[in-house]
């Protein structure tokens, strides 16, 4: 195992890489593992799992009644505008949100990774809406959604590339680090930052142009349900972009060994290899979601530039754009 | 140039009222202004020198950055009137020797074509020799399979070119007249204290206080303000440096005829240069200690006159001995080593015969800022890094700072990033800090190499502009590096 990590270009997982996105996604998904599991029971995956590391604690997942998804929900109020959080929690907050936003501070991986991402995003979506590459807001007119938004480091270049963008996390605290955030610029300040679940916006019959969750699908107990969610919010014709982690051995061997072991960048347990999807699974339950999967590429860490790029090598790290099936 | 003037001048009555004051044109007068009483830029270009002005170029030049609003922030007030260079302007003693890399930069950003109406001298030849009259080296650009070395060209020349080239480009920019006065990077970090709403916004803009009085704001601050640079100050940006015991005396002077060569000899005290700038020209870069230099500065001209020539010729010590090719002597070994220029016999620059300029001193000094970026703020050219003019290098790392940072903006707004970011910054340091130290590395080894006259060290280095001079691979990597390629010589 030990030599996987000798390789010359290492790969060090999307999630290992950045650890607060990570923990934000893992508590923000926390909710649709409830709701998605009302009529399936967890899938432990593969009985591979006995040799690895322990996995993060398992939640009781009493799956819960459809009562209590709505009262969860109706219990969630939306602090989607600036006027709704308090004064003082607004400077308590920007405080915090200045070391989430410090590229040289704890989120510094983050945000080495964040361009790589959004090239990958700007370039399908520009291919698949017919926009101009060339222009400063290729986005202009489009309505996307980033599931899991965190701080809003994907929200806020996605409005500053012109879309009109939504961005759900279901962590309060996230969602006012990312608020005051944007409202630090004009250019983001009009995003729609709301804490909130998938499920309760499909619900709410939303729907957008693009969707896109990054970093969020290895943490769901259904993942199947989840792209479902995902894709009911994606407009016929609309496109839907994931990305995460493959099951691979050399996953295995950066994203947990290397990356919670050695390295000490996430808490031991973070990641649970066996719940990882392979490529081949996530175009499964893309079909089954009526999601056809277009593109799909790797990132790749290079150790010695500190640079991520995009590549074909899916092993590790991958990102799929995919288009809904037009009824 | 008559666009552009109206452009700015164009009065309207219904502006803001800062608008008014800064006499804004009408297109940054259209911009939303969501919050404030000042007038924001996404990018602030402190000092319109050459290398400001080429960042702005660079800037208007890329698909994505040509969209941006800028704000020129210089002064001189030639850069609001336009730098008009007749044929019979006696030539700017200051001039600069790009290379073969900033060619191709101007080339790209679209100013080269305005260098070319003006007066200017490419040259694909060099001689350097020492005074002791062991040794010399004849560089010449076929040797790399290059059609010249590089082109010497009037500063004021490389500027107008750049101003022409930003005035004719369909790009949102605004010069102010005016000296910065304070720069507020964080306007949002009192936060606390103050009104929520009435910062609102303002996390994302640096703001500045110019001399007149007016205020901008801008997303990035780009610091173009030369060796003394007011930016780094208020950035509070460190630097490392030393002064050097030595003057520069620079001027232009006249031959009988065009010199085509650019010449270096080294002599007791520093050595002196001798660069083609067209017609004929040629410019003079003599280093010294500061007595000598105040000594030469005062002389009458035809003293002047006669020193630089004896300092060419014969002065100080005998012209070395030419080699045949196929006389290489000790060096004949190296057998398919040996350059085509490598036989060429020693030549004696043509003689001057009159000053064309006033006779100017510079105190050398070497400075390199510790960090050329922070938040919402970068460094370019002088600012960031100030070298002594032994190779001509110094503007040559700005014009390649100012475009390197213009890509790692265009890149950043390919993908969304606030073009104030470290992150987005950052690449630019990372892409140019190496370069700059490498090169300065190499001048102050230069410097201390030549400026001791000591007879073993002579020697050596006499028999090491022989063995350059007959060794291709190495002779290739001196002027390789020397034309602005970033590989470094192998011997490094």
């Amino acid at each position: 195992m030990a030599s996987k990590l000798l390789k010359r270009t290492f790969h060090i997982s999307t999630w290992s890489a950045c650890p607060p996105r990570s923990a934000r996604s893992l508590i923000a998904v926390a909710p649709s593992r409830f709701f998605s599991d009302s009529n399936s029971q967890p899938v432990p995956a593969t009985a591979g799992s006995s040799p690895l590391p322990p996995g993060p604690p398992t939640t009781p997942n009493d799956a819960p009644s459809p009562s209590s998804v709505s009262r969860y929900g109706s219990k969630r109020k939306s602090e989607s505008t600036h006027s709704s959080v308090k004064d003082p929690e607004l400077a308590k907050f920007a405080a915090i949100s200045d070391t989430w936003w410090d590229s040289e501070g704890p989120f510094k991986p983050l945000h080495l990774m964040n361009p790589t991402r959004l090239a990958f995003i700007r370039s399908t979506l520009c291919r698949h809406f017919g926009k101009d590459p060339y222009s400063v807001r290729p986005f202009e007119g489009l309505k996307i959604i980033d599931v899991g938004c965190g701080g809003g480091i994907l929200s806020e270049p996605l409005a500053r590339m012109g879309a009109a963008v939504t961005g759900i996390d279901a962590v309060d605290k996230n969602i006012k680090i990312a608020r005051v955030h944007a409202d630090l610029d004009p250019v983001t300040s009009n995003i729609e930052y709301s804490c909130m679940t998938a499920e309760k916006l499909v619900e709410e019959e939303r729907e957008f142009d693009a969707v896109i969750a990054l970093e969020v699908i290895e943490h769901v107990a259904n993942p199947s349900e989840f792209c479902k969610s995902l894709s009911a919010l994606t407009i016929a014709g609309g496109a839907t972009v994931v990305s995460t982690i493959n099951r691979s051995m050399r996953a295995y061997a950066t994203a947990i060994v290397a990356a919670e072991y050695i390295l000490h960048w996430l808490p031991k347990g973070t990641h649970q290899w066996s719940s990882f999807l392979t490529p081949e699974e996530l175009v499964l339950i893309f079909n089954r979601a009526s999601l056809s999967v277009k593109e799909m590429a790797g990132f790749v860490y290079n150790p010695l530039t500190g640079r991520w790029s995009l590549s074909d090598d899916i092993s590790v790290n991958f990102i799929a754009f995919g288009t809904k099936d037009v009824q | 140039m008559n666009r552009f003037v109206a452009r700015r001048f164009v009065g309207s009555p219904f502006l803001s009222r800062v608008a008014w004051r800064s006499f804004c044109d009408v297109a940054s007068a259209e911009k939303q202004k969501l919050s404030s009483d000042t007038d924001e830029y996404d990018v602030a270009i402190v000092g319109g020198g050459m290398v400001g002005l080429a960042v702005a170029c660079s800037l208007a030049s890329m698909p994505l950055t040509k969209h941006l609003s800028v704000a020129i922030i210089d002064s001189n007030p030639a850069l609001l009137k336009g730098i008009i260079i007749t044929k019979d302007d006696p030539p700017d003693p200051r001039v600069s020797t790009v290379t073969p890399a900033t060619i191709s930069i101007f080339k790209e950003i679209g100013a080269w074509k305005f260098v070319e109406q003006h007066r200017h001298a490419y040259f694909d030849k060099m001689q350097v020799w020492d005074y002791t009259g062991l040794g010399y080296t004849h560089y010449n650009a076929r040797d790399v399979n290059k059609e010249l070395l590089g082109c010497v060209v009037e500063n004021k020349v490389l500027q107008s070119s750049l101003l022409s080239c930003i005035q004719v480009a369909d790009f949102q920019k605004q010069i102010f007249s005016a000296r910065l006065n304070s720069m507020n990077l964080n306007p949002c970090s009192s936060l606390s204290e103050k009104d929520i709403t009435s910062t609102r916004y303002q996390g994302s803009f640096a703001e500045l206080e110019l001399s007149d009085g007016t205020c901008i704001r801008a997303k990035l601050v780009i610091g173009a303000d030369g060796s003394k640079s007011n930016v780094r100050e208020l950035a509070g940006f460190k630097t490392t440096g030393w002064a050097y015991a030595q003057n520069a005396i620079i001027c232009t002077v006249e031959h009988t005829a065009e010199n085509d060569c650019a010449w270096q000899r080294f002599l007791p005290s520093g050595p002196i240069a001798l660069l083609p700038i067209g017609d004929n020209f040629s410019n003079i870069v003599w280093t010294m200690s500061p007595n000598e230099s105040s000594e030469r500065k005062d002389m009458t001209e035809s003293d002047f006159i006669n020193s630089v020539n004896h300092a060419l010729n014969y002065g100080y010590g005998p012209h070395p001995k030419s080699i045949s090719a196929g006389d290489g002597g000790l060096l004949s070994w190296l057998g398919k080593g040996v350059t085509s220029s490598g036989g060429e016999v020693f030549k004696v620059p043509p003689r001057v015969v009159k000053l064309a300029s006033e006779r100017m001193v510079f105190p050398l000094s070497l400075k390199h800022a510790n960090t050329y970026i922070s938040k919402r703020v970068a460094l370019v050219g002088d600012a960031a890094h100030t070298v002594h003019p032994l190779a001509g290098q110094g503007v040559n790392l700005g014009f390649g700072d100012a475009y390197a940072l213009s890509k790692v903006i265009n890149e950043g707004i390919a993908v969304g990033s606030d073009i104030g970011q470290v992150s987005l910054l950052g690449r630019y340091e990372a892409q140019r800090k190496p370069a700059n130290i490498a090169m300065i590395a190499i001048l102050d080894g230069f410097q201390k190499a030549y400026s001791i006259d000591f007879g073993p060290l002579n020697i050596l280095r006499a028999t090491g502009f022989n063995v350059a001079n007959y060794f291709s691979p190495l002779k290739q990597n001196i002027i390789s590096y020397a034309c602005g390629e970033q590989k470094l010589p192998h011997f490094m």
